[in-house]
């Protein structure tokens, strides 16, 4: 490997609103190598990313780079409506003399250039008509022409067909080959093993572990990235009732071959009454899409979703009549409404039964707002204070007190202590056991291992988009989910 | 940091109340004839065409949406009133009123269900609107003389006008509406995340069908009032314009256009600001056009103190 690097980042450290988004973290990549970068959600991907790329300026530390990087994002940034060739040579565009662009010579350098990277479509016809997979290799290849040093990559494969993932895992050689430096971000661990040179891994914002990858066994990565949670926030052992109990009780929520193509595919999950089971898997693995199918909120190809035994139509109105609720994973766009009060967004869902014909009754509000800022202890100088004021943990509480008065029989929580300081994060663990206990039935969605293996009864590990396997018992161990997600076949696992 | 951010909050809840205030000192300092009985009445009374529509449009605003149509929605109602004025005035008036809610619904639908974006799907409206109404009325200006429908525009009630009263009893309503039913509610929460709304199981296009009808109601009311006013059907000038003005009010108010807000006092402000900014320049002998320019300066002064917060 050379040693030159292109990149290098000492000691970089940037807070976003009181939290660290990168917590000095050290960074090198050198010429032509490919690195990955991985983590999970929320790591600091994306802003160190966006700190390489200078889009955010670092609070801290030193950053030096020595050549010219071009970023290729999750969704292609490209226009779609103009055609493929003047995407590519957007801004470079060739001229005839008079200054005027030479459509002539730029269609053809452009279809010179593409078939290069498989792609045989019109180079005249807009960019939006190409399938993603082809949009990607666009945006690759102007990103080579633009004559970059470094490419990044975020995810590149995430919306691609296998077919097409092959043919860009070639055009990522093929760059590798012509000296150019590659930071690809992406979860899927085949990618990663079959063209990665070097690895970091990002954890709560901090550089965990950076070295070659090929000596770093897949187990010990995926470790790596899931990670040990800050702090002991408890021991609590599973819920209260014993195992034995669940296994005679009838689920109350079964979801049967849920599939919706290409983010889940035939995914089962049933969870009793007062049992908490957890969605294990890594980001992409389709965690957040089987909560969301269930409630109705994912367009399913196939799939049905029971509520103690009853089929249930398959939209969100439905789900909540039968009784299902969901707290969403990204508290500012899908569950909080900034401008409204804290005592609105509670009643919010609740709000048709806390009225009689359709006049809201502020007595029966202020009381039930009133219970669960309580219970629920929630910090509020009022329940008028607009909830955009409060911190993360207390947002999050609002949003399970406004499914708490629908009285929902089942709950599905993704991410629920995501970007909560740690002590509101053992307080809405607690409060999820405390739920349980009282014959909630509650899906647990989780980056972080150890607050599934702590709080779940039973583990349903997800693997692109798949059940990977499921875990209860002895069974509900560290290394067993480990091995499930990396797909790995450990020697006891059959024997069990 | 804070002391500014509290100031521009402060300005963007109070600016047009100040504003109205300031107006009326300098009024009744510098304006002959302004303290009448008779002024108040002249300027209250050319409010309220443009209040009722901006209690609609305010609803609407407050769903993160737009309503271009209420104009051609006023010449709709305008053009029904002589067709069915032969059967009585209720029954002309709630022919005109049926207009306006099968306007509100079409834009309902289009927003709603289809998806269109608002300023497109009511875009269109505005200008088939008042084509339809000028088919209607087969382009002709028609004089009215019945006299019970006349008297809703010319009347006085407990020596209040009858469209001022009307005005007020439907500010107080869509108040009402607005904060005290679940309807009400459900509309500031799809206008302040519509995502999350739906998520919560939130009726959102029932939500939205409903606003947009209810703004093409009010149109329709404010149609049929300034026709009696008038004296006559007119669908060619009833209207013109007005989505502009209601807008304007509604902005000025200190109604987001980002939506999750309404601000039903500030819209009826609004409403009396703009009308004050034009009567005082009138009464000081500035041409209309002059009182152009200055609307839309308040209007670009509205709007920056209103701009997001970083």
């Amino acid at each position: 490997m050379p040693t030159d690097p292109v990149i290098e980042v000492a000691g970089v450290t940037k807070t976003f609103a009181g939290v660290r988004a990168l917590d000095d973290v050290d960074f090198t990549l050198h010429r032509g190598e490919i690195h990955a970068l991985v983590g999970e959600n929320g790591a600091g991907k994306s802003t160190l990313i966006k700190v390489l790329t200078g889009i955010h300026a670092a609070d801290r530390g030193r950053i030096s780079r020595n050549g010219r990087i071009s970023t290729i994002y999750q969704e292609v940034n490209l226009v779609p409506l103009m055609s493929v060739a003047a995407n590519l040579f957007l801004g470079r565009e060739p001229r005839t003399r008079f200054g005027l662009v030479d459509r002539a010579r730029r269609d053809a350098a452009a279809a010179e250039l593409l078939s290069g990277y498989g792609i045989t479509a019109d180079v005249r016809s807009p960019l939006g008509t190409l399938a993603v997979g082809e949009q990607q290799m666009v945006a690759l290849a102007r990103a080579v022409e633009a004559d970059a040093d470094v490419v990044i990559m975020d995810e590149p494969t995430s919306s691609l067909e296998p077919r097409e993932v092959e043919t860009l895992l070639d055009v990522v050689r093929k760059l590798h080959e012509a000296g150019i430096a590659i930071i690809y971000v992406s979860h899927r661990m085949d990618e990663l093993y079959r063209i990665c040179d070097a690895v970091t891994v990002l954890r709560d914002g901090r550089n965990v572990h950076s070295g070659p990858l090929k000596d770093l066994p897949r187990i010990e990565l995926v470790s790596l990235m899931l990670g040990r949670s800050v702090t002991e926030i408890r021991r609590h052992g599973t819920t209260a009732f014993g195992e034995d109990h669940h296994a005679d009780t009838r689920p109350v929520l079964e979801a049967l071959d849920l599939t919706s193509k290409p983010r889940i595919n035939g995914v089962n999950v049933s969870v009793r009454p007062g049992e908490v089971v957890g969605l294990a898997g890594l980001l992409g693995s389709g965690r957040t899409e089987t909560a969301k199918a269930i409630i109705g909120a994912l367009p399913l190809d196939h799939g049905t979703v029971l509520v103690a035994g009853k089929p249930v139509p398959h939209n969100v109105k439905a789900a909540t009549r039968a009784g299902i609720s969901m707290l969403a994973e990204d508290r500012k766009t899908e569950g909080i409404i900034p401008n409204l009060s804290v005592r609105e967004n509670i009643v919010l869902a609740a709000l048709p039964r806390l009225g009689r014909f359709g006049i809201t009754s502020r007595a029966r509000q202020d009381r039930i707002v009133d219970a669960f800022v309580k219970r629920l202890r929630i910090k509020v100088s009022s329940p008028e204070q607009k909830v955009a004021e409060l911190s993360g943990g207390n947002q999050q509480k609002v949003l399970l007190a406004r499914w708490l008065c629908t009285e929902p029989r089942i709950l599905l929580l993704d991410e629920p202590t995501r970007g909560i300081d740690v002590g509101a994060k053992a307080e809405v663990q607690a409060l999820i056991d405390e739920l349980a206990r009282e014959g909630l039935a509650v899906l647990l969605i989780s980056s972080e291992l150890d607050e599934l293996l702590d709080g779940a009864d039973r583990l349903v590990v997800l693997r692109d988009g798949e059940v990977a396997g499921e875990l209860e018992g002895d069974r509900l161990t560290r290394e067993h989910v480990l091995a499930a997600i990396a797909a790995e076949v450990m020697d006891d696992a059959d024997s069990h | 940091m804070t002391l500014t951010v509290t100031r521009t909050q402060w300005l963007q809840d109070n600016g047009v109340h100040v504003a109205v205030a300031a107006l009326l000192l300098f009024n009744a300092l510098f304006t002959a004839n302004f303290l009448t009985v008779g002024n108040f009445r002249t300027q209250l009374i050319q409010s309220a065409p443009v209040l009722i529509v901006a209690l609609g449009m305010a609803l609407v605003i407050g769903t993160e949406g737009v309503d271009l149509s209420v104009g051609a929605v006023m010449a709709l109602a305008a053009a029904v009133i002589p067709l069915y004025l032969g059967a009585g005035p209720v029954v002309a008036i709630l022919m005109a009123l049926t207009a306006g809610l099968a306007a509100g619904a079409l834009n309902g639908f289009l927003v709603a269900k289809v998806g269109i974006q608002p300023i497109v799907a009511t875009l269109a409206l505005l200008v088939g609107g008042r084509g339809l109404a000028l088919v209607i009325a087969d382009g002709q200006l028609v004089q009215l003389h019945d006299p019970a429908f006349l008297a809703l525009g010319t009347d006085d009630l407990l020596g209040i006008p009858i469209s001022v009263l009307i005005a007020g009893a439907l500010a107080l309503l869509v108040a009402a509406v607005t904060n005290r039913t679940t309807f009400g509610r459900q509309l500031v929460a799809v206008g302040g995340n519509r995502r999350a709304a739906a998520l919560a199981g939130l009726p959102v296009d029932r939500v939205l069908v409903g606003v947009y009808v209810i703004c093409g109601v009010l149109a329709a009311i404010s149609g049929v009032l300034a026709t009696s006013r008038l004296g006559a059907s007119d669908p060619a000038d009833m209207g013109l314009l007005m989505e502009l003005s209601a807008i304007t009010a509604v902005v000025v108010g200190g109604t987001p256009l980002t939506g999750g807000r309404v601000r039903v006092l500030g819209t009826v402000m609004g409403v009396v600001l703009m009308q004050l900014v034009r009567a005082t320049l009138i009464k000081h002998n500035l041409p209309d056009s002059i009182a152009q320019m200055i609307q839309a300066a308040i209007i670009v002064a509205a709007v920056y103190v209103a701009r997001e917060r970083r």
